[in-house]
Formats: C-alpha cells, structure tokens, sequence
C-alpha cells in the first residue's frame, strides 16, 4: 500500500482565516486513506483574530508527538509570505518551503513602526529548496480566491510521498462538492508549479 | 474503523458511548469543541452551556442524583468557578456517573494563567484520569463513568491544548446506556451534607482514597512498559508521546489513573530500573508524591518549570541526564531579520473597536474582562489597564472607586461574561453606592471561544429557540437607573453616551450593541475605499487598528479583501477621503 518507513512532518502556516485548517485536514486525510497513523495539531482561539496561525502534520507507521520537533519538518506550506520565515526553524536544511507570495501586513506595520522585509530575498536565502508561487493570482485566474491553499497544497504534494489520488481523493472528501472541480484544478496547477524544485 | 478524531472530539464519542445522557458547560479554550461535539449526539444526549462552571457543575450534580450519566466541561480557569461544588461534592458523592473534563493550556496559548487542574483532583480527593492521545481521550472517558460509579466519586479527566487539539485515529465502539431507571431516591444522611453527616462523610472520603490508590495500581489505564531497565520514566499526558520520541529505548511508567496516586505500582516501577526520571508539564506533582515515597529520582532540575513541554526540551533534558551540556539542535539556518510581530487584533469590521475607540478620548481607568475585547489592551487603541478574570471588570471598577482613585472609572464586560458573572458585580456597585460607568460589550455571542450561545442569544447549544434575557432589563432589575443602548458603529452616539454617563453621580449601564461580523459571516456594510486625491496621510485612520487599513510606505489603503464595511474609519477622516466604494464612480 505504501512504501513510508519513517515520519513524514509538516508545517503549515499562515494569518488567521486563510485556510490552514483545510489544507492540514486534506494531508491528514491523504495520509490517512494509506493506511498510515495520522497526528496533526492546529491552533485554536484567540491566535486566530488575525495572528499567525500554524498546523503541524505527521504521518508515518508510528508517529508519537503530534508536534513537529524543530529542525525536521519534510515540507513547510505558507499562505502568507513573512509567515514562512516565521516558523522556518521547524524545516530541515534540504526540506522544502512552498510559499504564497500573498502578503497579509500586520497592524504592527501600518500602526505601529515595524517595517514589512521584502520577502523574496530573504525567502530564497533562507530555504534552499523553494517553490514562490503567486497562489492566490492562480487561484482567481481559476475563479476560486479561496483555493489559494489548494494551489499550495498541490505545489507540497509533488515532493511527498504520498500517491497523487489519496491526494485527490482527500479533497474530494474535504471540500463542498460544487467547489470540487475547482479545487482540483488548483491542486493540479500547484503541481505543475512546483516541478523541479 | 478507525477515525481521525480531535482530542475533544474524542472524548466527546467516550461519552457519548458511556450512555452521557445530559452535558453541562461554559466555552473555554482548549474545552470548548467537547460539548458542541457531544451535542451533535442528541437528542440521545441533552447539552446546554450554562451560564458559568459553577451553575454547570450544579446542574449536572443534580443530573448525577437522578441516576444520570452525566459530564461537565470547562478549562482550567473555569474550574476555579466550579470548585465550591465540586469540594462538597466529593464528600456527598455521585449515583449516576460524572466526570469533569477539565483542559488546560500549558503554554498559555490563550488562557490568563497555566493553572495546572492536576493539583484539584488532590484538593478535592477526587479521581483523575489524563490521556495523552484522542484514543485513550476516548477509552478514558469510559473507564471514568466507571470508577465514578464504582467509587460514588466525581472523576476529573484532565486534557490539555495539545490532547483537546492535536487529532489521531480513534477505534470508536458502540453506545452502552445503564439500564436504571432515572428516579431520585430520597436519602439525606448521604445527599446532605450537613456537619451531622458531613462528619462521617469526610471519613468515608479518606477510606474511599485507599481504595481508589489500590484500584488506580491495578488499573489498565496504568501500563508499565519495560523496555531497557537502566532507565526508568515515570510521565502521564501528553508529555509520553515526547518521552517516546526522544528516549525509545528507556522503561516508561505511563499514568494515565494519576490520582490518587498508585503507589505500589510507583514502587515496583522504582525497583526495576536504575535510574528513575519522572517528565511531567507544569507542576511538580508527580515528582513531589515520588520523593515523598522516598524514591530516589531526578526531574525538575532537567527543564524549566513554566511553559509547555516540548521534544526539544526533552532533548535537552536527555543531554543533561547523560551528563553533556544541552546544546540546541534546531539552529536557525540564517539569520532572519526581525520580523514585523503580527499579534492577533480585532477583526475588520468588530463592533468592540468603535467603542474602545470612543473610550481614548477620555482620561479615565478601564478595568476590562475576558474575552475578543481583551484585545483591547494592544496599540493602537490601548484602552483596557487592567483584567483579572471574567465579570471582574465590574467589580474591580468599584474596588478602584472606592479606593479613592481620583479618574472616573470604566468597567467593561462581554455580553456572555456579564451572565457569567457580571451581574452580583453591578448589583454591588448599586447596592454600595458606586458611580462607576459599566459598559457591556454585546456583539450577541461567545465570540473568542468561536461563538457560541448564551442566556442573551435566544437560542440554545442544540438549536432550539429559547427566551433571552435581556441586559437592560437585569441592570434596571439591579437598581441602575442609567441604562442606554448604543450603536458602536455610530461614534457621535458612543461618545455623547461616555460623556454623559461619566458625568453622572450614580452607576449607569451601557450596553453597545452590535453582533460580530465573524458570527454572521457577512458584511457589515459596503467595502470601503480612500481616494488617494482627498487623503492628507494624517494617519488618523490608522488609530482604529482595523487589518484592512494598510500603510503602504505612507499610503493608506484599504484592503478590498479584508474590509468589512463598517464604515467606522469614514467617520474617523476629517478630510472626507474614506467612503463606500461606488460612490464617485469607483
Ligand atoms: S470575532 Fe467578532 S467580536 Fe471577536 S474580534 Fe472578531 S469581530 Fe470582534
Ligand atoms: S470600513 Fe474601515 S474600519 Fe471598517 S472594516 Fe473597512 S477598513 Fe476597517
């Protein structure tokens, strides 16, 4: 059914209400229908008016912590740009970041007197394997802004080792049927923007 | 068939298949998914949020003495709410069944405090059961209806964020109800407990402990797990899953009975192993009972005592067991330039803001309350100075003034944290004499712990329509002659309401009412936009704290995807600059 012999860990981050939570309930799922054991953890409450918001994803034949211990995540998914660095200590040095250019500025910049970094530089110094994709302009070009996540989320499943249908199938269990095609459509061209990275 | 289950999801299917016939409980983050869980259940299973724990335990006690199966939940805080019940409770005992789910946030994730709810079921002599995955959350709910009745003892099963959150497969079973029939039997000598009784009572207490330490080191939901002897650890919670990752080859003593404290087993564990280490979050209260048996073991020394656990610091406690200085494993692999700090900030469009807003044009104390409004407290609006718990900002608004504090004093509370516990406080402001000026956040819901229902909503967990009580009507029913509603969304209307009610030399209640955008899961009203030609880039915009409101190196734009339309940052612009979008053509 598979051939997973050692923990598979994800990271998932992004600003409260951006769709994290779907994104890390379709991975669990995909790894689930393998006949894997499945443990995610997901941040609930006053974190999410607004705050960064993370998801931890671990599958593999035997997984304890449902947390991802720094320095080992396989894969890291990010649907806000800075929010990627934010958490990049949980990534391991050949893990691969897939990073929404979207960019979500905090009350701190425009209120306060923090300063927005131009991401991409410090993106492409911090994560040797990155995939930058403009999810949100892909997901409107499809129609869907919301799909921004499924975009991503496809950009991640190319380099896990997860079939592509448990994939599919996940979403189809995720998501309102009408959005479906949508969704699917996002996934698929997510997966063709992360090829060769 | 297994399923992926939440922590409290699971333990909401435990009770469900114990044959929980009714459910009582207050929202509280990491609890609150327990009951609305449960209550997808009925109508097999009855669920309602009470008004606080301690009407919720109450309640369910009542529940117990029918016969009843029987849980209440709430986190950590709420259970200090709940403990004048729960006490008592101990020494009356059960019939039906009942177990307090109780979680807590070590971390503090979203809490006030990292209580650690371990220390109660000392306090209170009563059983606790912990687990450490949604599985055992949900096999230990049944073994806790279990003990409950075999030992007539409320049984508290201890979660915490990462148990209630984190999801695993869960193999669910069937749903057994006790076949007794619900009927009350009268017996005073054990439901009352009167010194007459209680005496005798508080024995029984002390007798029913020794049974249940016995019990707890025969107990299954105990396991010992032999694995290399040099190393023994002794861990309970969520803590096992990290012990298992960072020491796979070490022995484990896994509690998941805790309380009362198993002893024999403790001690048979102890002998096996070389060196005994007990990992637990928060207090010391495995480690203080291990000593006190006079086993010899190493623990708090190896990690510091506030925060939650974590691999990384296991690790490092493994380093400084073997005796290498910690070193941390997890570099940064570059450093990153400070990163803007992205707090969590009222929602576009939240009614709390126009009133807090209004509240910065006064020089006046305000003793604020749990809750969305919380918030409150950050730049820019910066106009909340104290919290202490729920209802407290009415009460502490009275304690200041009669203090002497020389500024009018503001006490703030949310519409479901003035049924919690806001009322006995306004009665005593009127009753003693304050003036204070207490405002009533309504936005309609328990909005921080994902809105629930409330006295005031008009409708129940399980959806039923129900009458709702109405905050004005409860002020006057105090005695507070100034009782106003205003719009938040209206800030002429907020700020003639503060002026005038501050002036006053007697209490007045303010209720500002709006529900919250996020609840209805729809505008306020139209988007909003400014027009670049009339913006002077005053910044005063900037002051409401709204995320759609963005400075773009001096521009001030308004995100089209975030506004909610509230229209507040158009009443805000001296210069016209912020309208809806459509008007002027664009
Ligand atoms: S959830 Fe509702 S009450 Fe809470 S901050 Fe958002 S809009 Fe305001
Ligand atoms: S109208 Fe103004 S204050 Fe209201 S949500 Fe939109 S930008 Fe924020």
């Amino acid at each position: 059914m598979n051939n997973i012999t050692k923990t598979c860990s994800l990271i998932m981050v992004g600003v409260g209400g951006q769709g994290i939570l779907l994104a890390s309930e379709v991975s669990a799922r995909a790894a689930q229908s393998c006949g894997l054991q499945v443990k995610t953890n997901e941040v609930h409450g006053m974190a999410q008016r607004g705050g960064s918001v993370t998801a931890q994803i671990r599958f593999g034949p035997e997984v304890h912590s449902p947390l991802v211990p720094e320095g080992t995540a396989d894969a890291l998914l990010a649907l806000e740009a800075i929010e990627a660095l934010r958490v990049q200590h949980f990534l391991r040095p050949d893990g691969l970041a897939v990073v929404s250019t979207q960019r979500v500025i905090p009350v701190t910049v425009s209120s306060g007197g923090a300063t927005y970094p131009e991401p991409e530089p410090l993106l492409r110094r911090t994560f040797r394997r990155l995939a930058y994709i403009d999810a949100l302009g892909e997901a409107e070009a499809l129609g869907e802004a919301r799909a921004a996540n499924i975009v991503l989320l496809g950009g991640l499943a190319r380099h896990l080792p997860l079939p592509l249908d448990a994939w599919e199938a996940a979403l189809a269990l995720c998501v309102k049927e009408k959005a479906l095609a949508c969704n699917i459509a996002a996934f698929r061209r997510g997966l063709a923007l992360s090829e060769g990275i | 068939m297994s399923v992926l289950l939440s922590g409290n999801q699971a333990l909401a299917r435990g009770a469900y298949e114990s044959g929980v016939r009714v459910a009582f409980g207050y929202p509280g983050t990491p609890s609150t998914e327990i009951l609305e869980n449960l209550g997808q259940y009925g109508p097999a299973v009855y669920c309602e949020w009470s008004p606080n724990e301690k009407v919720a335990l109450e309640a369910a006690v009542g529940a117990s003495m029918a016969g009843a199966r029987v849980i209440v939940t709430m986190k950590h805080v709420g259970l200090n709410v709940a403990a004048d019940p729960l006490l008592t409770l101990a020494y009356i005992g059960v019939e039906g069944g009942l177990v307090l789910c109780v979680a807590d946030d070590p971390g503090q994730h979203s809490s006030q405090t990292e209580q650690d709810t371990r220390q109660y079921a000392r306090l209170a002599k009563v059983p606790l059961l912990e687990p450490s995955d949604s599985q055992e959350a949900r096999d230990f709910m049944l073994a806790a209806m279990e003990i409950s009745e075999k030992f007539r003892t409320p049984v508290i099963v201890r979660s915490t964020t990462r148990v209630s959150h984190s999801r695993s497969l869960v193999e669910t079973g069937e749903r057994r109800v006790p076949e007794r029939a619900i009927a009350f039997q009268k017996d005073p000598s054990r439901h009352c407990p009167l010194p007459v009784w209680g005496r005798r009572m508080r024995q029984e207490l002390e007798e029913r402990q020794a049974a249940m330490a016995a019990a707890a080191a025969e107990s299954p939901v105990n396991r010992c797990e032999m694995r290399s002897p040099q190393l023994g650890i002794i861990t309970a919670s969520i803590t096992y899953q990290y012990v298992r990752e960072v020491f796979p080859e070490a022995s484990v003593l896994k509690l998941g009975w805790s309380f009362p404290f198993p002893d024999q087993l403790l001690r048979a564990f102890a002998q096996q192993v070389q060196e005994l280490v007990v990992l637990e979050e928060l207090d010391d209260f495995l480690e203080e009972h291990v000593r006190a048996l006079g086993l010899k073991c190493r623990g708090r020394e190896l990690f510091p005592p506030c925060g939650e656990l974590s691999v990384a610091k296991l690790q490092a406690a493994k380093d400084r067991l073997e005796g290498r200085t910690a070193e941390p494993r997890a570099q940064s692999r570059l450093p990153v330039p400070e990163l803007p700090a992205r707090p969590p900030v009222f929602c576009p469009g939240c009614p709390h803001r126009g009133l807090f807003y209004g509240l910065t044009k006064f020089d006046v104390v305000v003793t604020g309350d749990i809750g969305c409004y919380s918030l409150a407290v950050f730049p820019p609006l910066n106009r909340t100075d104290v919290i202490l718990c729920m209802g407290g900002g009415i009460s502490m608004a009275h304690g200041l003034e009669k203090a002497g504090e020389k500024r009018k004093v503001v006490g703030v509370v949310g519409d479901s944290t003035f049924f919690h516990s806001g009322i006995t406080g306004l009665l005593d402001i009127v009753y003693n004499r304050g003036t204070a000026t207490i405002v009533v956040l309504d936005n309609r819901t328990t909005a921080m712990t994902g809105h629930q229902d409330h006295p005031g909503t008009g409708r129940t967990l399980q959806g039923e329509e129900t009458i709702a009580a109405s905050i004005e009507a409860i002020g006057r029913a105090c005695g507070v002659r100034r009782v106003r509603t205003v719009n938040p969304y209206n800030l002429k209307e907020v700020h003639t309401a503060l002026e005038e009610e501050l002036a006053a030399a007697e209490p007045s209640l303010i209720i500002s009412r709006a529900p919250c955008p996020l609840h209805e899961r729809k505008p306020v009203g139209p988007r909003h936009r400014i027009d670049p030609q009339k913006c002077r880039r005053c910044r005063a915009c900037l002051k409401l704290g709204c995320p759609a409101i963005e400075n773009h190196q001096g521009e001030i734009r308004i995100n089209p995807l975030l506004c909610a339309g509230c229209g507040t940052c158009a009443e805000v612009c001296k210069f016209q600059a912020i309208g809806p979008v459509g008007e002027e053509g664009k």
